[in-house]
């Protein structure tokens, strides 16, 4: 038990130190942690065993609405920007939910990706309002009305992050195992019991889906600010499948997972890309095949057995469980 | 004359070439536990089906405490206070025993709070209670995939009754039960049906258990009741013995 | 709108309609087979369309007539399915069969994936253009309009001759009837004694090439560039599933009704023109959520 959580407070120590130990790192970090927050949204869907491939789409319109806002005022307060932004997600994540929660599996996959491919063409096409493939620019905003340099901007762009990874990760493990999200995780088993209990499994998934569109705005909007700008690439269909990569790769179904999956992934990007830019989409497909046929349960399902066998205990499987 | 909690009028629907509801007309009364028997295929669970909302018939009106519900969706005819336990059980079955009690209780109490955990609920006492009833408290954290068919049919009637519903349905409440127990169980599940002012209807095959625990007795057959009385009654008749019991023997 | 401009848009849309449909109708009977979304169904119609124009360049600089570039279509489709679509099902599918919808998925987006990037790698990222399939057939004129040969008659005859040809071979031949009793019960066919791996693999393959021959099939008509497989399956799903997933027929009607409206989109609202598919097909859903001509299936309990 101490170790299980021994290991996880000392991993969020070493990010914390990073601008410090290791600034070269930082601005990796801070992606992987933008990334983390939304990978959790989509494992959140995982947990009601739905998988959707364009919640890149709200990731791009939480970043857009916080690019739109600073354009019309500028010098916004970075914390007016971020719930602009993440209401933003929020409100599309009940709009379009309300009509994919209406399906399950394949529709509900590939509805998902087809929104998200509406919303990059309007992005790609109405390049008046969007800017078009080159996207607009998020200017820096302020905080709490002081117009900051770079430096300091990122390391409280860095610590804000972490942060709310550890607050939005707290309340997503808690929120699994409070009565709402356990029913949203009984839409994976047996709708029909859900019904018979006086529950309309579709408000039942509606809950875990604004929930789900709202962090996967936070990241979005996260990584628009620290890139200083945002493009149609944001909405594209190969950040939602990279997103569900990370999701598998941490562990379906595993808040920590998304975030030691992302952490993972952007490291492992950032290297490999030097060599390996041309068969990226190729590796990771390949990579995702392994998964899940012969580790279902991803580096948290693998981190969990190894434990286990390491204190000869039966893994606690609290909050990697399904 | 005492009181009508269901009335269903002139129910028809077919499947193919199948009429499973051929003009079905029965009333049940408040306070009582009604049996239903009848050879498989003669339509009883189809009945069930279209009482909470299921199934459409094609003809024909559900009357749920004088208020028609024919249109409704299920769960807002299990909102009205009708409960049901099902043929195959329908479970959680990624959850534990418990944990499908505390999620029926959840949806009953309509808890919201995103950050209570559920095991921590003010009404886990009631529902390990309930849990004890049917007999499954030592399995209570176990995961129900790995119970046995009788254990999972007895944690979808608790399932069903942690909803406190005012009518249960129940269809084939203990087949897959062993003979042992049936008595056994039914006995708690009268008593605690009549404790808690339940109604009930429940599908059954054996008969020992229609004449000791049912109030009435209808008798259905091709998409019809055939016949409603008294067990005393209707176990004697000699066309159900020979169309009915015959067959289940 | 004039009569021009309207002739124009529904020959045009006539024209997609029948790339869309050849290649949807594949995806429809993979599903309905093997109740299984191929998700890397537009990546095969990508490197059907890429391998035409690469085998049709090449007979053309060994001093070929550009009507040979139609054999090579054929070519194309049929290498596509048998070396692609073979191994993805001989390897991957298989073992999957039995398991959640959602693995289901996961599985054949890494295929897409996958395949996205071997595209790149073989063919780079430069668009290719190869029209002389088009160009062989010549111009016709209809109405005071004129329009390719190719486009107004070619596509649509072939994309019939699918229809009515699939729809025989299921029906009437012992091999299609073979498969249709696979679809109904995969244990009673069984038990029987079909080979239902024999069956899928074969399906497999047969809705595989179909993907191939749409790429074949379009090349000679659009410039091939990386990204046209993602929106290519985002799109022949949309036919399909406001069809109805496993609807043949459907998929024609569909994809008439999705191209058309596409094709009027272009010339009325062009920058709303990639969004008409979605719309449609968004708007059938939410008044049929089982598509046009699917039945909606009950759970039984
Ligand atoms: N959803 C359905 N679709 C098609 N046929 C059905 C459906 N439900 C029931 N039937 C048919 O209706 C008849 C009655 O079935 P059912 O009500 O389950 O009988 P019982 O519960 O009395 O054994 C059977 O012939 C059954 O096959
Ligand atoms: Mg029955």
């Amino acid at each position: 038990m101490t170790v299980r959580l021994a290991i996880p407070a000392l991993i969020l120590l070493a990010v914390a130190a990073i601008p410090f130990a290791a600034p070269s790192l930082q601005l990796l970090m801070n992606l992987a942690l933008a990334k983390g927050i939304a990978v959790v949204g989509v494992t959140v869907l995982l947990r009601a065993g739905q998988v959707s491939f364009g919640h890149a789409l709200f990731f791009a319109i939480a970043a857009y609405a916080a690019a739109f806002l600073s354009a019309s005022m500028p010098g916004a307060d970075l914390v007016l920007v971020l719930v602009v932004a993440v209401a933003g997600a929020a409100i599309s994540g009940v709009l379009v939910g309300l009509f994919v929660v209406r399906y399950r599996g394949i529709f509900f996959g590939m509805l998902n990706l087809a929104f998200s491919m509406i919303f990059w063409s309007i992005l790609e096409k109405f390049y008046h309002y969007t800017g078009g493939a080159d996207g607009i620019r998020l200017p820096r905003p302020t905080v709490f009305g002081m117009a900051l340099e770079r430096g300091p901007f990122e390391l409280i762009m860095f610590y804000l992050s972490l942060a709310l990874v550890i607050l939005l990760g707290w309340f997503t493990v808690r929120w699994f195992a409070s009565p709402s999200g356990q029913l949203f995780q009984t839409i994976k088993t047996n709708e029909t019991r859900l019904q018979y209990l006086g529950v309309s499994p579709q408000r039942a998934l509606l809950t875990g889906y604004v929930l789900s569109a709202a962090l996967c705005g936070v990241g979005g909007v996260i990584m628009g600010i620290v890139q200083g700008v945002v493009t149609p690439e944001f909405a594209w269909w190969i950040r939602s499948g990279e997103m569900v990569f990370i999701a598998v790769l941490g562990g379906a179904g595993s808040v920590a997972g998304a975030f030691v999956g992302a952490a993972i992934y952007e490291i492992v990007r950032t290297y490999a890309s030097a060599f390996a830019g041309d068969i990226w989409q190729m590796l990771l497909g390949g990579f995702l095949l392994v998964i899940v046929i012969f580790a279902p349960k991803g580096v948290i399902g693998i981190y969990d057995a190894t434990l286990a066998r390491l204190t000869g205990t039966r893994a606690n499987d609290g909050e990697t469980r399904k | 004359m005492s009181e009508i909690l269901l009335e269903a009028r002139n129910l028809q629907i077919r499947f193919g070439g199948v009429i499973a509801a051929d003009n079905v007309s029965l009333t049940i009364e408040r306070g009582k536990n009604m049996a239903i028997i009848g050879p498989n295929g003669a339509g009883k669970t189809t009945f069930l089906n279209i009482c909470t909302g299921w199934l459409k018939p094609a003809k024909g009106t559900v009357l749920f405490e004088g208020r028609d519900v024919t249109s409704l969706a299920p769960r807002r005819i299990v909102r009205l206070g009708v409960a049901r336990a099902f043929q195959i059980p329908q479970l959680f079955t990624e959850h534990t025993a418990l944990e499908n009690l505390l999620i029926s209780v959840s949806a009953r109490e309509r808890l919201r709070h995103p950050l209570q955990d559920m095991h921590t609920i003010r009404q886990r006492g009631e529902m390990l209670h309930l849990l004890d009833m049917v007999g499954c408290a030592d399995v209570a954290d176990r995961p129900v995939v790995e119970l046995s068919e009788g254990q999972r049919k007895l944690i979808d009637i608790a399932v069903a009754l942690a909803l406190k519903p005012k009518l249960l349905l129940m269809d084939e409440p203990t087949s897959g039960v062993a003979s042992s127990e049936k008595f056994k169980i039914m006995e708690i599940l009268v008593k605690a049906l009549a404790e808690a002012k339940v109604t009930s209807v429940f599908v059954e095959h054996d008969m020992g258990i229609v004449s000791r625990y049912a109030d009435e007795v209808a008798v259905w057959a091709a998409g019809n009741v055939q016949m409603r009385g008294s067990p005393e009654e209707i176990l004697q008749h000699p066309d159900v013995i020979r169309d009915v019991i015959g067959e289940a023997v | 709108m004039n009569l021009t401009i309207f002739l124009l848009a529904l020959f045009d849309g006539i024209a997609y309609a029948a790339l869309v449909f050849s290649v949807a109708v594949g995806l429809t009977l993979i599903f309905g087979v093997m109740r299984i979304l191929n998700v890397a169904h537009g990546s095969l119609y990508a490197v059907g369309a890429y391998l035409t124009v690469s085998l049709t360049g090449y007979i053309l600089a060994l001093g070929f007539a550009p009507v040979l570039a139609f054999p090579m279509m054929i070519v194309s489709a049929v290498l596509v399915g048998v070396l692609i679509g073979g191994p993805i099902e001989w390897l991957l599918l298989r073992r999957i069969y039995n398991k959640p919808e959602v693995l289901q998925l996961l599985v054949t987006f890494a295929v897409f994936m996958i395949l996205e990037d071997v595209q790149r790698l073989v063919w780079g990222t430069q668009p290719y253009f190869q029209a002389s399939a088009l160009q062989a057939m010549g111009m016709i004129r209809v109405f005071g309009v004129n329009y390719t040969v190719y486009q107004l008659i070619i596509l649509p005859l072939v994309a019939l001759v699918l229809l009515v040809g699939l729809r025989f071979f299921l029906r009437h031949t012992i091999l299609g009837k073979l498969i249709l009793a696979t679809t109904e019960d995969r244990e009673a066919a069984q038990s029987i004694g079909i080979d239902a791996d024999k069956v899928f693999l074969l399906t497999f393959i047969v809705g595989a090439a179909l993907a191939g021959l749409g790429g074949a099939l379009a090349s000679p008509t659009t410039s091939i560039l990386p990204g046209m497989g993602a929106d290519m399956i985002v799109l022949s799903f949309a036919v399909v599933a406001t069809a109805g997933l496993g609807q043949i027929e459907g998929a024609a009607f569909t994809a008439l009704l999705i191209g058309l409206g596409r094709s009027f989109a272009v010339y009325v609202w062009p920058e709303t023109a990639v969004l008409v598919p979605y719309l449609i097909m968004l708007i059938v859903l939410l008044v049929r959520p089982e598509g046009l001509f699917g039945s909606p299936t009950a759970r039984k309990i």
